[in-house]
């Protein structure tokens, strides 16, 4: 029943904020909203801490602590993202770079943005899945152009292109899987959940899941980013709006990856060996050396912390495709931490560019004298991304690193290149922002500092010292994806 | 009716839908576009019937009604209306090289059918040969998304390309559970609306539809 009130929350969200449009309260009912649905993620997972995994609504519905967990931080940075919203999308629209219909546009997108990402995540149906992730991309292309200057149209379109290609080998996956299966399941709706399929898994035909992987891969991870699929991703992050871009970094790209990730887990179950495994290696490796190159050039401050994304995503493809109980938990603990940090970064950056009304990195100066929160959540920010010690990022980077020495030294020398080049470029270009006298265009802002601090205090805690309740949750997950 | 029989019906049908593949690929009118569409609709609709009708399975009546109401009328229809409002009725599109693309095209077949040959060794299903087919439809419309430079002709090799996903999921495996289908066909119609706007963002950013003149959001060195 929580799950049905977790979703339901959103779809009546997006349809009272449509009604609500740009009138005076729409942005607090967003965060209402927002709230209601991380109020029942955290019954859901009580539930499931408390009972084990379990089946809703007739069997479409499946939690376990995997997918449980990125359930809550979904709802989690979606609350707080409506939060630093409301501030940042009223000074859009002051200083008219939005209209009317763009808000009202705006708030029910981002609440059936929220829906999509859900049901992707609770749904026990692959195909259900597919559906879900589709509708997310749909739902946010057009957030994605709102500010309707050419390269904003552009960025969108080559995000609806690209991801819909993506996708759509993702769903010639999910053609050869349902093949695969309806052979042991038999036909209907049974041969494409999850709980049956993992049931199953040792008598799917092999061959036949290989080929499903291959798309899999293609198709889910054009969504998670990776290279060379990664060509939508930081020109719809540079070009939308700042919230958009929060969410797409921090929780899109998640939902992705769990969905490639439980299409490996079943794909190795069935082939009895580590081939899907090392195919996630390759990418992920790949993933982290070229973006890591590729910040050094950029120029668009937003357009940095996209690539920075990609790198990360990457590394995570990389702990999961290694597979083991270090590697394994390493990457839970890093998409989380990832999805955190990366979401404060990207508030902070968005505060930046409306200071200096560019998102040209050698235009903005001066930060921590011109606005102190804005600054220094920019600085630790980054420390944290980059991988500093006392911050999550470090904890979750150790591991996988510690993992990879064991079960694959040979690859460590390129995963460390990636992430010291990643720390190098990401200093040489925030530096010049946050220090420095303040430049005469700089103007005064009134930023949204919850979600930033909230984000970044979690952050620090979580590189300090892992909660008992979390570290088991991870372990169980853990236990589930071997 | 025969299996055999049927089987044959399949067989034909699935060479008119790689022949309509391959004439999308070179089809240089945006209105001969549209035609070529829908008759590549009709024959995935009919395809479903006549599996459906040989293997007794009603849920894909629903399907190839679904794809008839949707590929045939509705998404041909949207995309006339679109065309007739932004007056680019008589455009012809400058398709280059076309024996070049025609030669990638037929690799692509071979491929799709070497790609395809451990799932047909496996498959007992009448419809078994097909699934190539359906592997190179998709391929063929992906290569039209990326050697023609107009939105609209964009959109309708990514339309084709999802014809053939769908021909995969009636070829390979007698249609997919009815949600599933029931979904994508409306992620399909949603889409539609979504490129229908698009076609006039671009319009009014751009001041024409061809997306050469996206090329802003490069890496600068």
């Amino acid at each position: 029943m929580t799950i049905q009130i977790l979703l339901g929350v959103n779809i009546i969200g997006a349809a009272v904020l449509a009604f609500l449009g740009d009138r005076r309260l729409a942005p607090e009912v967003n965060i209402l909203c927002s709230a209601a649905t991380f109020i029942s993620s955290v019954f859901l997972a009580t539930g499931v801490y408390v009972n084990g995994p379990m089946l809703s609504g007739g069997g479409f519905f499946f939690v376990d602590s995997f997918n449980v967990y990125l359930a809550v931080l979904t709802a989690f940075v979606s609350m707080t993202t409506a939060i630093f919203s409301r501030r940042y999308m009223r000074y859009e629209r002051r200083h008219g770079r939005i209209g009317r219909a763009g808000m009202r546009f705006y708030h029910a997108m981002f609440q059936l943005f929220i829906f999509a990402m859900l049901l992707a995540l609770l749904t026990n149906n692959v195909g259900v899945l597919w559906i879900a992730m589709e509708l997310a991309t749909l739902s946010t292309v057009l957030l994605v152009s709102l500010y309707r200057t050419p390269s904003a149209v552009e960025a969108a379109w080559k995000y609806f292109i690209l991801c819909g290609v993506g996708i759509a080998q993702a769903l010639f996956g999910t053609v050869l899987l349902y093949f695969a299966a309806e052979r042991v399941v038999g036909e209907g709706t049974g041969a494409l959940l999850w709980t049956n399929l993992n049931a199953v898994a040792g008598r799917l035909e092999p061959t036949v899941l290989s080929l499903a992987f291959v798309f899999f891969m293609v198709g889910y991870g054009t969504k998670v980013g990776l290279v060379p699929l990664h060509n939508w991703l930081p020109d719809a992050h540079s070009e939308g709006p700042t919230p958009i871009s929060a969410v797409l970094s921090g929780l899109l790209l998640n939902v992705a990856l769990y969905a490639l990730v439980r299409c490996k887990v079943l794909v190795d179950g069935a082939t009895g060996s580590h081939k899907a495994g090392y195919i996630m290696m390759v990418f992920g490796l790949v993933s982290i050396i070229v973006p890591a190159f590729s910040l050094l050039r950029q120029k668009d401050i937003k357009r940095l912390f996209a690539y920075s994304s990609i790198e990360h995503m990457g590394i995570a493809t990389f702990a999961f495709g290694l597979g083991g109980p270090v590697a394994t938990f390493g990457a839970l603990l890093h998409m989380l931490v990832h999805s955190l940090t990366k979401s404060a970064i990207f508030f902070t950056a968005g505060h930046a560019s409306q200071m200096h009304s560019t998102q040209d990195m050698s235009d903005i100066k001066g930060l921590i004298r011109g606005n102190p929160l804005v600054g220094w959540g920019l600085m630790f920010g980054v420390m944290a991304i980059a991988g500093m010690p006392p911050f999550g990022v470090f904890t979750s980077e150790f591991l996988i690193l510690t993992a990879a020495m064991k079960d694959a030294p040979f690859l460590t020398p390129f995963f460390l290149l990636g992430v010291v080049v990643a720390f190098a470029a990401l200093f040489r270009k925030v530096m010049p922002m946050v220090f420095g006298a303040v430049p005469g265009n700089q103007r005064p802002l009134r930023p949204s500092h919850i979600p930033v601090i909230v984000h970044m205090v979690l952050v620090l805690i979580l590189g300090l010292y892992l909660p008992l309740f979390l570290s088991q949750w991870f372990h169980m997950a853990v236990d589930l994806l071997q | 009716m025969e299996n055999g029989f049927a089987a044959q019906i399949t067989g034909v049908l699935a060479a008119l839908i790689l022949l309509t593949a391959f004439a999308l690929l070179v089809q240089r009118r945006i209105y001969g576009l549209l035609h070529i569409f829908a008759w590549q609709g009709l024959f995935l609709s009919i395809s479903a019937a006549v599996v459906g009708y040989s293997t007794g399975l009603r849920h894909l009546y629903i399907s190839s009604a679904l794809t008839l109401a949707l590929k045939v009328f509705a998404l041909p229809y949207i995309l006339y209306v679109l065309i007739h409002r932004l007056k680019i009725q008589k455009e012809v599109e400058e398709v280059v090289n076309i024996p070049t693309t025609m030669l990638i095209g037929i690799a692509l077949v071979i491929f799709s059918y070497h790609l395809t040959s451990p799932v047909r060794e496996l498959s007992t299903l009448m419809t078994r040969s097909t699934l190539a087919v359906a592997l190179a439809t998709v391929m063929l419309g992906l290569l039209m998304m990326i050697t023609r430079r107009n939105a609209v002709t964009q959109i309708i090799g990514f339309l084709s390309l999802e014809n053939g996903l769908f021909f995969a999921a009636t070829s390979a495996t007698y249609g997919m559970p009815l949600v599933v289908e029931l979904g994508v066909a409306l992620d399909i119609l949603i889409a539609a609306f979504i490129f229908g706007i698009f076609f006039f963002q671009i319009r009014t950013t751009f001041d024409s539809l061809d997306i050469k003149e996206m090329e802003k959001l490069k890496e600068e060195d």
